[in-house]
């Protein structure tokens, strides 16, 4: 194939190396910094299967660093958001993305899909998780991380070498460690990092040079100075994840940045007073739900119009089917509009239940006007 | 014995500077710590790790360099 023709004359990769990359399947956790440029490569690498799961949305101040993005992605999970770009790179591959977070709940059973994982994500907490899935599920794990200038690079877990535990066995104190957001980072500085661990997952599909196991590379942009650490296994810090990994499913998330995903029925916020009703389709999308005040603010171009927010009501956000609600609420708690809820009910269902509502006896003049509609439709 | 000391990420917020040598007479790491944190009572609540001879070593492994890295977790992405 032409396409990875430059690949297919090293005498190291060759077609055979290429087959291998082809039927690999990996998983990066977080579209973000890293995860873009990890991304870009593995793609266009022709690694055959690529998961990508984030629950994040794109937001201006990501695309100084998150080459994948541009303005038309701005609002959108970054996961599809990714997806939809990397299959113009490369559309002879399987790309599926996972607009959701990465949870004590779904961890395992996603990282038994793939055969790599890599991290490139922003949170302790997350990190952790992901090493312990990876010491359960049995997973090399391709580590990055970044802190304005300076990034660190592993690969974990691979061939009975030591875990991120073992590098690091205390998880710091929330709020110890700033992240991205919150002090900066040098934007070229994850496209570094995200390329060498990119690196790294090349090598251990190939099977070729040597896998940073064992060692924990650090970088420093500002002076161009790379060393590596010997990392050594701690096996008690390994026996203690397997000891308990019958309770992994039960964990729960305890960080400040996990999201509160509020969520409810629409029949919960009928009754309410004080309940400003958000619909977040675009204007195209049919059906209309009428006979309650509803404003209409279109995801795709949510942030500019969060002034149409009504900061004193509940809100109470509903969509199509009860995806981009939950985007839209995250959004919301990201920018500390609080009190938000995602409708778990799609329109046409909460016309349904409107219409309902009505022939049990609706209590309010706007959804008995509705109702109205509703009886001479069934009546025809 | 002089003792070049090098700090990496946030831990250069706490000592500002990125290097520096301290007189230390004795031989374990943790003892060294302690000097340390005598100097920058911050530093002791920060989560980091020691490497001396380019390896992770605990702090109650011997002094067997003159030179030791403090090396804390990064968490961005």
């Amino acid at each position: 194939m032409d396409r990875y023709n430059r690949h297919i004359i090293l005498s190291e990769i060759g077609q055979t190396g290429q087959n291998k990359l082809s039927k690999a399947k990996v998983l990066v956790v977080g579209a973000g910094g890293l995860g873009c440029p990890v991304l870009q490569y593995l793609v266009a690498a022709g690694v055959g299967t690529i998961g990508i799961i984030d629950f994040d949305v794109v937001e201006t101040s990501n695309l100084q660093r998150q080459v994948l993005f541009g303005s038309s992605s701005l609002g959108q999970n970054k996961a599809d958001a990714a997806k939809h770009r990397l299959l113009d790179l490369n559309n002879s591959i399987t790309i599926i993305s996972y607009p959701e977070k990465l949870t004590f709940q779904n961890a395992i059973e996603l990282f038994n899909e793939y055969d790599i994982i890599v991290d490139g994500t922003d949170n302790f907490e997350t990190r952790y998780l992901i090493n312990d899935a990876c010491v359960i599920t049995n997973k090399p794990l391709v580590f990055g991380a970044i802190f304005k200038f300076q990034g660190q690079v592993a690969v974990f877990n691979y061939n009975n070498g030591p875990t991120y535990r073992c590098a690091f066995p205390k998880i710091p104190k929330q709020g110890e460690v700033p992240n991205c957001s919150e002090v900066g980072v040098l934007g070229v500085l994850p496209g570094i990092i995200g390329t060498m661990q990119a690196n790294e997952v090349l090598k251990i599909i190939l099977g070729i040079g040597e896998v940073l196991s064992g060692k924990l590379l650090c970088y420093d942009a500002l002076t161009n100075k790379t060393f590596t650490i010997k990392v050594n296994r701690l096996d008690e810090e390994i026996q203690s994840i397997l000891k308990n990994k019958d309770d992994f499913n039960k964990r729960k998330m305890d960080s400040v940045c996990k999201v509160e995903n509020f969520e409810g029925s629409i029949k919960e916020f009928l009754n309410q007073e004080n309940v400003q009703f958000i619909d977040v389709r675009e204007v195209h999308e049919q059906p209309k739900v009428e006979g309650i005040s509803v404003t209409n603010i279109p995801l795709s171009s949510f942030l500019e119009h969060l002034d149409l927010i009504d900061k004193d009501k509940k809100k109470a956000v509903f969509c199509q089917s009860g995806i981009r609600c939950k985007m839209a609420v995250f959004i919301l708690n990201k920018h500390n509009i609080q009190d938000c809820y995602s409708i778990n009910e799609g329109a046409s269902e909460i016309i349904e239940i409107l219409n309902n509502r009505h022939c049990e006896g609706g209590t309010t003049e706007a959804i008995h006007s509705n109702s109205m509609t509703h009886k001479k439709n069934t009546n025809e | 014995m002089l003792i070049k000391i090098k700090y990496f990420g946030l831990l250069t917020e706490v000592t500002n500077c990125q290097e520096e040598t301290i007189d230390f007479s004795g031989n374990i790491i943790s003892e060294l710590l302690e000097l340390l944190f005598v100097k920058y009572p911050n530093l002791k609540n920060k989560e980091f790790q020691v490497a001396q001879n380019q390896e992770l070593v605990p702090v109650e492994a011997k002094l067997l360099s003159n030179e030791i890295v403090l090396l804390p977790p990064f968490s961005g992405g």
